[in-house]
């Protein structure tokens, strides 16, 4: 009873009078890291169209030119293949081609990318077959590609599930003393999934050589960004790691190829992550499975496709004297080579072997898998038998 | 993989019986110092040893990138080790509690189970995810599911359950050396049980896939593992006062599934009851029980039957007692099985 009423004249104790018992300072807080060199920059970096464009390589702009040219005719190439029914489904980079050609580009060989299932045109850029990257959106194999081959991981069709394998394999290649730096894709609606966050998290926390490009192309299918995020920018979202955020325009190909390659030198030689957010625009729908109209304008559209990658990098070729008439028909045809092949390879129907389904479950069968592997051979002898 | 032998000499503490919680700490230590490319990591497995101090000292004796203290975040843990085996490695992950292992399920059924398969086996997935799983510690809600029913749902994945001291060293050493993803079902109950195994003479590494008889018998067979193992080994003792005579076979793995050694079993006794902690509707008994009857109809006495967990959440600590499947209740379905037709 005693300490209770004690207790409570405690609490009664009218406000201001002394008090005997006076709370320990806890120790200064001190932020770990200075944000503002973190910080992205206010505006997406552009190169094309400034005076930083004179210190460029011509041969590399020529490069991204002709890359670019090669992507479009390949992004209507799978388009027009949907339409045919020869591809289920193809998510398009049209308006994009910038940041997949510059996603390539800015790697060594040695180096690893993981696409997501938009990013063919990267895994493409980065030397594997046009065919088995597309094998996934055909149905014939979930990964045509042997991902050791070009050092590109399978296209991940899950939202950003893709960004902590690259962290870990960074990690491990860190850990083996190679200097192998992983750039990792995704959209901007994957980086509202938890995914996301805990691949920037391990990355930062582990200082593992990864790159994080966001293409921010305004919309996840539907839903813009103003629904996605209420950060000040994609790139913003670095601060909260401990990694610096870049912001680029992200159809400005020479712009993105400078960033992407300055964040994965600094990678290399351990300066840890780096989160670039590239600002561009879909201009087809989603995929072909999507209407476009139902949640944007044309007028939308229309600035953007003045905006559009090849056209500026077209114009500042030119005015330079690094591309004239000639090189335009060059480039054009070597695109339209590459689809004439593609079209092609791809109207030709896959040959598949159904005892495939039970080959890679595990690395030895299991005896369940064995008998059902045993069922499906009797039912495609006797399918044959039957003609 | 590279192997070379690591021989310790014999020491007097030797002697004392080890338990699963040991044994399976001198699994993942012999791994680590016979192959460089295995590596442990976690939330709180290093300079802890892990909650339940099962990779107590690996940190100090392998320094920490090799035993990793991660932050916390089991998608991010299970994530990084996809990319860590993509690149040569052997991640033996620790999922804290069982409930807790649920962030990573994306990660485990989208990814690590069909990596192999997607990449026509370019890309193996070398992954040990231990989780310690179900009750009886008396633990608070999301410290004692049985999730095993979830992972043996999931092509491409091996689940695999000890039950004692010796099997827990020989199925973890099988897990690590598996170039499939294994997920590996730490009884959290039995993680002090003993024996007199000694961790100076590491019990054989047992293949993955082998269910083994504990105890030979006559009048019915009890098929269980992990945590309801003591639980039928005592069954079977009492049922003898009754005239039963039962066997008891340890699956030891869920997946794949040893079908030959179960139905050997049940066809000499004629009589099964399916025994596990988890949920009966949906639950492993349901398959295994199937599988029973498809194989061995014609040789049983009386319906396969199951004494399972009952279909609820996961009871408080102070009424487990009464959810998990214990002696009695095993009991009461051995004297069911004297089932005559019609009744």
């Amino acid at each position: 009873m005693d300490s209770l009423q004690q207790r409570s004249s405690t609490v009664q104790e009218p406000p201001g009078a002394a008090r005997a018992y006076r709370p320990t300072p806890p120790p200064a807080w001190q932020p770990r890291t200075d944000p503002a060199p973190l910080l992205p920059e206010s505006e997406p970096l552009r190169v094309l169209g400034t005076d930083a464009v004179a210190d460029a390589d011509p041969e590399l702009l020529r490069r991204l030119y002709r890359e670019l040219v090669r992507g479009r005719r390949y992004n209507a190439q799978a388009t027009a293949l949907t339409k045919q029914g020869r591809l289920a489904v193809y998510p398009s980079t049209t308006g994009q081609e910038a940041c997949e050609v510059a996603a390539a580009l800015a790697l060594e060989e040695r180096d690893w990318l993981f696409p997501s299932y938009r990013d063919t045109l990267a895994a493409v850029a980065r030397g594997v077959d046009p065919v088995q990257a597309l094998t996934l959106l055909r149905g014939d194999w979930h990964t045509g590609y042997d991902p050791h081959e070009h050092r590109v991981a399978p296209l991940s069709t899950p939202l950003a599930t893709q960004l902590p394998h690259a962290v870990g394999l960074a990690h491990a290649a860190r850990l083996k003393g190679d200097d192998v730096v992983a750039l990792a894709m995704v959209g901007d609606g994957g980086t509202s999934e938890g995914d996301f966050h805990e691949a920037l998290n391990f990355a930062a926390v582990w200082q593992a050589p990864v790159v994080f490009l966001v293409q921010n192309n305004g919309f996840a299918i539907s839903v813009p960004l103003a629904k996605q995020t209420a950060a000040p920018s994609l790139a913003h979202k670095a601060v909260g790691y401990g990694m610096p955020g870049r912001l680029v325009d992200g159809n400005d190909a020479v712009a993105v190829h400078q960033v992407l390659t300055e964040a994965v030198a600094r990678a290399r030689r351990g300066g840890g992550p780096t989160l670039v957010e590239a600002v561009t625009y879909r201009i087809d729908a989603h995929t072909n499975a999507d209407d476009a109209t139902r949640y944007r304008g044309e007028s939308e559209v229309e600035i953007w496709r003045a905006h559009d990658p090849i056209l500026i990098l077209e114009r500042e070729l030119t005015e330079r004297g690094l591309l004239d008439e000639d090189g335009r028909r060059t480039a054009a045809e070597e695109a339209e080579t590459m689809a004439a092949r593609l079209r092609e390879r791809m109207n030709a129907d896959p040959v598949l072997d159904p005892m495939d389904l039970f080959a890679h479950v595990y690395a030895e069968k299991t005896a369940q898998l064995r008998e059902q592997a045993a069922q499906l051979r009797a039912e495609l002898d006797a399918e044959s038998e039957a003609g | 993989m590279t192997t070379h032998a690591t021989a310790r000499p014999a020491t007097k503490a030797a002697a004392k019986p080890a338990t699963m919680a040991q044994a399976l700490q001198r699994a993942m230590r012999d791994a680590m110092a016979e192959d460089p490319t295995v590596h442990v990591m976690g939330e709180d497995v290093g300079t802890l040893g892990g909650v339940f101090r099962v990779t107590d000292g690996l940190a100090k004796e392998f320094g920490e990138d090799r035993c990793t203290d991660t932050p916390l975040a089991e998608a991010g843990i299970l994530g990084t080790a996809v990319g860590m085996a993509m690149y040569g490695l052997r991640p033996v992950v620790e999922m804290q509690f069982d409930a807790f292992a649920y962030p990573a399920f994306e990660q485990l059924i989208s990814h690590v189970s069909r990596m192999r398969n997607r990449t026509r086996g370019t890309m193996p997935m070398p992954i040990t995810v231990r989780v310690p799983y179900g009750g009886g510690i008396g633990g608070v809600e999301h410290h004692s599911d049985s999730s095993e029913a979830y992972y043996m749902a999931t092509p491409g994945l091996h689940v695999v359950t000890p039950a004692t001291v010796e099997d827990a060293y020989g199925l973890l050493r099988a897990a690590i050396a598996s170039d499939d993803p294994v997920v590996f079902l730490e009884p959290k109950r039995l993680y002090w049980s003993k024996s007199d195994w000694s961790p100076e003479a590491p019990a054989a590494v047992e293949p993955i896939g082998k269910a083994v008889v504990r105890r030979r018998g006559t009048s019915a067979t009890l098929i269980t593992y992990g945590p309801s193992l003591p639980v039928c080994m005592e069954a079977a003792e009492a049922a003898q006062a009754e005239g039963w005579d039962l066997e008891v076979v340890d699956l030891r793995s869920l997946v794949p599934f040893d079908d030959e050694t179960v139905c050997a079993s049940v066809k000499r006794t004629g009589r099964a009851v399916v025994v596990h902690e988890s949920a009966g509707f949906g639950g492993p008994g349901g398959e295994i029980a199937a599988r029973v009857t498809e194989r061995c109809f014609h040789h049983l006495e009386a319906p396969v039957l199951r004494v399972a967990g009952f279909d609820i959440p996961y009871p408080p600590p102070m009424l487990e007692r009464h959810h998990l499947p214990g002696v009695d209740r095993v009991l009461d379905a051995v004297a069911r099985l004297q089932w005559e037709a019609g009744s």
